[in-house]
């Protein structure tokens, strides 16, 4: 599925990088962890979290995920928004609970991007 | 590339919000220079686990990187307060960071073991009161 179609399931806002919103995806994961992202993801997959800092971003960076989903109505500041920019990740933000938004995005064939 | 690149960058202690940034940097580099992304991830996880950890645990530090035709070195040196005990820190799962840092999405007692799953070599040395050096290797396939 696109980033696109992601955006349509979960309702959710497109806070940057619309232009690259036909970016394919399979996989996702969802955590508030960043540790955890990072021990455990594949790469490309999505991240959907509700934890709002900078690091949620630099974490992303270092496995080149090309999106991230802020749940349960988290908004990132201008500061991240401008790194996911540079960074070539769109920011959605969706009001869904993270369960919801993971079941939703399970349904519709998104998998889990778990390594091991 | 015949000559090694070296790269050295001070990670400050106090701006939990600025670090990552040397390990983007040296991302970008090996982006540069054509190592393969398999290798660039091992590297860009291992380094932002470390540098994380200065930050957290050490007041900051420096690090030292070096990119070989072979591999790419990383030295991680901080004046710390050292690890007591390395092997309980080795353990997934076991973390003495602060809640705060839990709420910051860290401290899940995984950044020890990250660095030594994405490298292919890995020595701490560390002391009580005095600091920890890591020195990390991944080799270039």
């Amino acid at each position: 599925m696109t980033v696109k179609d992601i955006a349509e399931i979960l309702g959710a806002e497109v806070v940057c990088r619309e232009d690259l919103l036909d970016t394919t995806v399979e996989l996702a994961f969802g955590s508030d962890m960043m540790s955890d992202v990072l021990a455990f993801v594949k790469e490309q997959a999505v991240l959907l979290t509700g934890l709002v800092n900078p690091q949620v971003i630099r974490t992303a960076e270092m496995i080149d995920m090309p999106c991230i989903i802020f749940v349960r109505g988290k908004r990132p500041d201008e500061k991240m928004i401008e790194m996911a920019q540079e960074r070539d990740m769109v920011i959605l933000c969706s009001q869904l609970s993270m369960f919801t938004a993971c079941g939703k995005l399970y349904e519709k064939g998104l998998k889990g991007g778990l390594a091991r | 590339m015949t000559d090694s690149i070296k790269l050295h960058y001070i990670v400050p202690g106090d701006d939990f919000t600025r670090a990552g940034a040397a390990s983007g940097d040296v991302k970008r580099n090996l982006k540069t220079l054509g190592i393969s992304p398999a290798v660039i991830r091992n590297v860009s996880i291992a380094m932002y686990e470390g540098e994380i950890n200065m930050v957290i645990h050490a007041g900051g530090g420096e690090i030292d990187v070096e990119i070989t035709e072979t591999e790419i070195i990383m030295t991680l040196a901080d004046k710390g307060p050292g690890i007591e005990n390395v092997e309980l820190a080795m353990k997934e799962g076991y973390s003495t960071a602060p809640d705060n840092v839990r709420s910051l999405g860290f401290g899940a007692g995984m950044g020890l073991p990250n660095i030594k799953k994405y490298t292919d070599e890995f020595e701490i040395d560390t002391e009580v009161g005095v600091g920890t050096t890591l020195r990390l290797k991944v080799y270039i396939q």
